[in-house]
């Protein structure tokens, strides 16, 4: 009886508890809360382009596969050819080789033919060339910086609003997160909308590449490069450092968040109240970096 | 390679006008046959050391999360190790120095090289540039930006430290080497033809030969001019490419590939000169489309020259830019072409013997005409804004060069052995070397394209765990490769303790470029009486 008594009251008690847990959850909402429900990352044995996460990876995945089955049925037509001369003109098979050196229409088809085949590769490689291109009349823009071996991200539509992203060390995760892919502080972006980059260098030349969403560009010191990408679906993307810069070159992954408008601007406002210190920090560039001690808002 | 020179200096040499002591052979040489030989043993060499430290590559990356490397600095000084050894260390000298060496002068029917001292020094800056780039790897933490060497990540701020320079003047000590052995190439091809033996009758090799010295002549002054700038920028404070200083570190990227494509060629040109060979010996047919052959390859070399800025599309350069050096980019895909479908046009018909060399030849059409359509696909500035530097590229170029180049050394090994050596390979070992490497290094390099395609960056020691199931077969593969390599030793071992004699022309009717018509081994000096063509 008694031992009941005590069970129902620690029941309880720890009905209690975490009941104030949730109600402190729902006190504080994240506001980047609508990117974890859809988590693009690569996954084992990925054979083929990340989902895309933007129109233009659509368009480029599009292409690829344009391209990519022209050339696997140039491939395969050289491949025919050559299991049917290796079966038929054997020695074994045909003792007295011919002695024919010179074909002049044969010669003609294989210029002109693969001529035409690069002419319709050409074509809409081009057309994707221009959209990649056309980074006019943005919703917002973000200067994206490469540091060794971190990236800096400032919001240029947010004054004040420049912080930087570690990744989250191989000892230090926690179930949810991706090793060599979670970062302490993802960028967050509004889905919709048409985003720019603005991508340089501190220091060394980075690599600014995000595979899902149809990304990358070098990131070099002394002057600034651009990029754009609307992103279509609420969710968390991954990106990483594409051009050698040092010992930890595999050490400063990417990771956005994307959420829908009115979430982003809930979340600029509160990096702008619990970004303490939005400057990035100054230190030696050859001494190990400190871990980033900044209020975390997105989790 | 010693064993041969100990058969050549004491064994059955009747053509040696005197006997020369080993250092005046080796270390003096000035006889195009021996200098190919200490060439192809530099290759040797070279091989091996690049060969362990990409197995050092595969082996810690064959799990995520694995400490073979101990660190980045470590792991960015064995990536760019291995790609400059494996570039000017063993293509190059294979291919150029080493059978261009032994074959160029026998098939024009030349005596030797037009500067045999020249050509002698070129081999032992080779030398010299190796001990340097192996400085470069051990001294210190080693040189870690990467075989393309780009600032400002291999300036003084970046990499402080003298490994780093070491690398840089084995640039110029291989570059030098380089240099001058394509002059003696160039005055050798064009003044030392025998009567009769006009351009347009001349092997393909030496078209080959001749085309890609033109190339080194060209490009390896800018390389050798943006290395400079480097070593400047380094040590006497001048700022050619720092930002802080006005300079730009985009401009070595042009300097550098200005250089870097040329190279490319430079690398698979002497590859396709022997793959005509071969296929032509094996299917007893003379090459089809001699002449389209030819220009082929001078065009191929031409347009390389005007392309180089596609290896930087995802870097500073204009949206017209980037659609000129596309499509001039894709026009190359043209002369290739010819050049595959001639190789099949000339096994059309004939009456084909499946030798180890010939295995070594399909097999290098083959995978060739693959890491070309990848080639295809990366030229589109487009797709490449996606697949500029994962593992998508890394599978295209170990497909024209592990496969396609190193394919071609063998082909070219296993053809000419016997006139080298005077000894026949074992043919079944050759052919369980051929099937061996070929299932090892299409299961090394090919989920490499799975792996860029789903987003694995290249110069990665550790990875996302995502990708850990491709890169296991990758490194599985790998390994199949190495035990391969082994089997190739067994191969050079028997070579060297075979006593069995060999005809002058042991591929038989196939067989008729100059050098079947002189004993084998080669004598010491050939054409003492000057031979006429036809």
């Amino acid at each position: 009886m008694k031992r009941s008594v005590v069970s129902a009251l620690g029941a309880a008690g720890l009905l209690v508890l975490f009941g104030h847990i949730a109600l402190a959850q729902a006190a504080t909402p994240d506001p980047t809360a609508a990117a974890n429900s859809y988590v693009n990352a690569p996954f084992n044995w990925e054979m083929w382009f990340p989902a895309a996460g933007s129109p233009m990876q659509a368009r480029i995945d599009w292409l690829m596969q344009y391209v990519l089955w022209i050339m696997a049925g140039v491939v395969g037509f050289v491949g025919i050819l050559m299991l049917y001369v290796i079966v038929r003109y054997r020695a074994s098979r045909n003792p007295k080789p011919s002695q024919v050196t010179h074909n002049t229409l044969i010669e003609v088809i294989w210029i002109v033919v693969p001529v035409l085949i690069l002419a319709v590769i050409i074509v809409p490689s081009i057309n994707l060339i221009y959209y990649q291109a056309d980074d006019s009349n943005p919703y917002m823009t973000v200067t994206v910086t490469g540091h060794q071996w971190y990236w800096e991200y400032n919001y240029n539509s947010v004054p004040g609003l420049d912080y930087t992203s570690y990744m989250i060390p191989d000892d230090q995760i926690k179930p949810g997160e991706l090793r060599r892919l979670s970062v302490d502080h993802p960028m967050v972006l509004p889905v919709g909308e048409k985003i720019k980059f603005v991508i340089t260098s501190g220091d060394v030349l980075h690599g600014f590449y995000l595979p899902s969403l149809g990304v990358q560009k070098y990131a070099i010191p002394g002057t600034t490069l651009t990029s754009w990408t609307t992103i279509t679906k609420p969710g968390t993307y991954f990106g990483q450092c594409n051009q050698i810069c040092g010992l930890d070159h595999d050490a400063m992954p990417i990771e956005i968040k994307a959420v829908p408008l009115a979430d982003y601007i809930a979340w600029t406002k509160a990096a702008l109240a619990t970004y303490t210190d939005n400057t990035v920090p100054a230190v030696p560039l050859s001494s190990p970096m400190p871990r980033n001690q900044l209020a975390d808002a997105t989790r | 390679m010693s064993t041969t020179a100990h058969d050549h200096a004491h064994g059955h040499e009747g053509h040696a006008h005197h006997k020369q002591s080993f250092v005046s052979r080796w270390l003096m040489s000035t006889n195009h046959k021996d200098i190919g030989t200490l060439y192809i043993t530099a290759a040797f060499i070279g091989a091996c050391v690049g060969g362990v430290l990409s197995m050092i590559m595969r082996l810690q990356l064959m799990y995520p999360h694995n400490n073979i490397v101990t660190s980045g600095t470590e792991w960015n000084a064995i990536i760019t190790a291995h790609g400059l050894i494996m570039i000017f260390w063993f293509v190059m000298p294979a291919l150029i120095g080493g059978m261009g060496n032994w074959f160029v002068p026998i098939m024009i029917g030349a005596p030797d090289m037009a500067f045999p001292r020249l050509n002698n020094m070129s081999f032992w800056f080779l030398v010299a540039g190796f001990v340097f780039v192996m400085l470069g790897l051990f001294l210190g933490s080693g040189t870690g930006a990467g075989w393309t060497l780009y600032p400002p990540l291999d300036n003084a701020e970046y990499s402080p430290g003298i490994a780093t320079d070491f690398s840089l003047f084995s640039i110029h000590l291989v570059g030098i080497s380089s240099l001058l052995g394509a002059i003696n190439f160039i005055a050798t091809i064009l003044n030392m033809r025998a009567p009769g033996m006009t351009m347009h009758k001349m092997p393909l090799f030496c078209w080959a030969i001749l085309v890609t010295a033109f190339l080194l002549v060209l490009a390896i002054p800018v390389l050798a001019g943006a290395v400079t700038m480097l070593i400047m920028d380094r040590n006497f404070g001048t700022s050619f490419f720092e930002p802080s200083g006005g300079g730009d570190p985009v401009l070595f990227q042009h300097l550098f590939w200005f250089f870097g494509h040329p190279e490319v060629y430079i690398m698979i040109l002497p590859a396709f000169g022997i793959i005509s060979h071969v296929v032509s010996t094996f299917s007893k047919k003379p090459i089809f489309g001699y002449l389209g052959m030819a220009y082929a390859m001078v065009i191929i070399g031409f347009v390389g020259f005007v392309v180089w800025a596609h290896h930087m599309f995802v870097s500073a350069i204009s949206t017209d830019s980037k659609i000129y050096f596309e499509v001039a980019t894709l026009v190359i895909a043209v002369p290739t072409g010819i050049k595959v479908f001639s190789w099949i046009a000339t096994m059309w018909g004939g009456s084909i013997e499946f030798k180890t060399p010939m295995l070594w030849a399909v097999g290098f059409i083959f995978l060739f005409v693959i890491g070309g359509a990848t080639g295809v696909v990366l030229a589109n500035a487009s797709l490449d804004q996606e697949l500029h530097n994962d593992y998508f590229l890394i599978a295209h170029f170990h497909y024209v060069l592990s496969m396609g180049a190193a394919f071609a050394i063998f082909a070219g090994f296993y053809y000419w052995i016997g006139k080298m050596a005077g000894h026949q390979y074992p043919e079944f070992w050759g052919k369980v070397h051929f099937w061996t490497f070929f299932i090892g290094v299409n299961l090394t390099f090919f989920p490499m394209h799975f792996l860029g395609l789903a987003g694995m960056p290249r110069r990665y020691p550790d990875y996302a765990d995502a990708f850990a199931g491709w890169n296991y077969v990758s490194s599985v593969g790998a390994i199949i490769s190495g035990l391969s390599s082994l089997v190739f030793f067994y191969v050079l071992y028997c070579v060297f303790t075979s006593k069995e004699k060999l005809a002058d022309n042991y591929w038989g009717e196939g067989a008729t470029t100059l050098e079947w018509a002189i004993p084998s081994p080669a004598p010491q000096h050939t054409f003492e009486d000057v031979p006429v063509i036809r």
